[in-house]
């Protein structure tokens, strides 16, 4: 277990859980990163739900940008599958989250969060289709 | 000031996954590979920031839960549906299949796109056709 980070996992976690509970309590909103920006997508709500959504996907990568370019904390983007691969799980992460209303942030986080067990139930059926795909690609198959 | 709310949760979000790691593709399959446990190669570090965020988010939850009304406005939505359905269980399923190819799912996906590498702009572009080509036909219903 030589990656594993325990200490900046619970910190990052933290954080994410404080910006999830925020938007809640004060916009009312769930942080589901698939349905805010499915939502942009096909607005249908008035107001400035469209700006609310964009804003927020816009912080997602202002954060990162500024701890890379104004802090000593480092991290790395990496991936290593093919582009044929790259696009065929980006079309099944964008239709998965569509059909099944979320992912691990609306179910995962703020699901869990309310005690949903239809949250839960999602959360599992994600959780094990992951598992079993890596245990595929990356033992029975040796990589992809 | 809805509007500047959601910024500052988008960015501590991001603050969120640049810290804990999840940015990192190879940090979630390293999760995701639970079939290394037996030799020691398993990393057991998205439990952990799981664990961290349900430990925050849980209060305040449970607090929002019984107000009726968001703190800068408007009605404090909650999903209302509790059925657990097919369409649920076969979203999760492709979803998690398309997370363990690459290692992102769409908060983490959206976040690194601050690197600037092609490989996560293709993904992003693929996941938003996936995300609209599922809406333009309904199955977001």
């Amino acid at each position: 277990m030589e990656n594993f980070t325990p200490i900046s996992a619970l910190i990052g976690g933290g954080l994410i859980g404080l910006a999830s509970g925020l938007y809640l309590l004060l916009n009312g909103r769930i942080a589901g990163i698939s349905g805010i920006l499915g939502g942009l997508l096909t607005p249908t709500k008035g107001g400035s739900a469209v700006f609310e959504r964009l804003a927020f996907v816009i912080g997602l990568i202002v954060g990162p940008f500024i701890l890379m370019n104004a802090t000593e904390i480092e991290a790395q983007s990496v991936v290593t599958s093919s582009l044929p691969v790259i696009i065929v799980a980006g079309l099944l992460v964008g239709l998965g989250t569509t059909i099944g209303s979320g992912c691990t942030s609306g179910h995962g986080i703020c699901g869990l969060s309310r005690f949903s067990l239809r949250s839960l139930v999602a959360t599992l059926s994600f959780m094990a289709a992951g598992f079993v795909t890596v245990l595929v690609t990356s033992h029975l198959m040796g990589g992809m | 000031m809805r509007i500047i709310v959601s910024l500052i949760c988008g960015t501590i979000f991001g603050f969120g996954l640049y810290i804990s790691g999840m940015i990192d593709p190879q940090k979630v399959l390293g999760f995701l590979d639970i079939w290394a446990i037996a030799d020691g190669g398993w990393d057991p570090s998205l439990a952990f920031v799981m664990g961290g965020g349900l430990a925050v988010a849980i209060p305040i939850f449970q607090f929002a839960k019984n107000r009726t009304e968001a703190v800068c406005g408007g009605e404090i939505s909650l999903p209302t549906n509790r059925a657990i359905t097919t369409k649920l269980v076969v979203g999760g399923l492709l979803f998690g299949t398309g997370w363990g190819l690459v290692g992102y799912c769409p908060g983490p996906a959206l976040s690194a796109l601050a690197f600037g590498h092609t490989d996560t702009i293709i993904f992003v572009v693929a996941m938003i056709a996936g995300m609209g080509g599922a809406r333009a036909i309904g199955l977001n219903k």
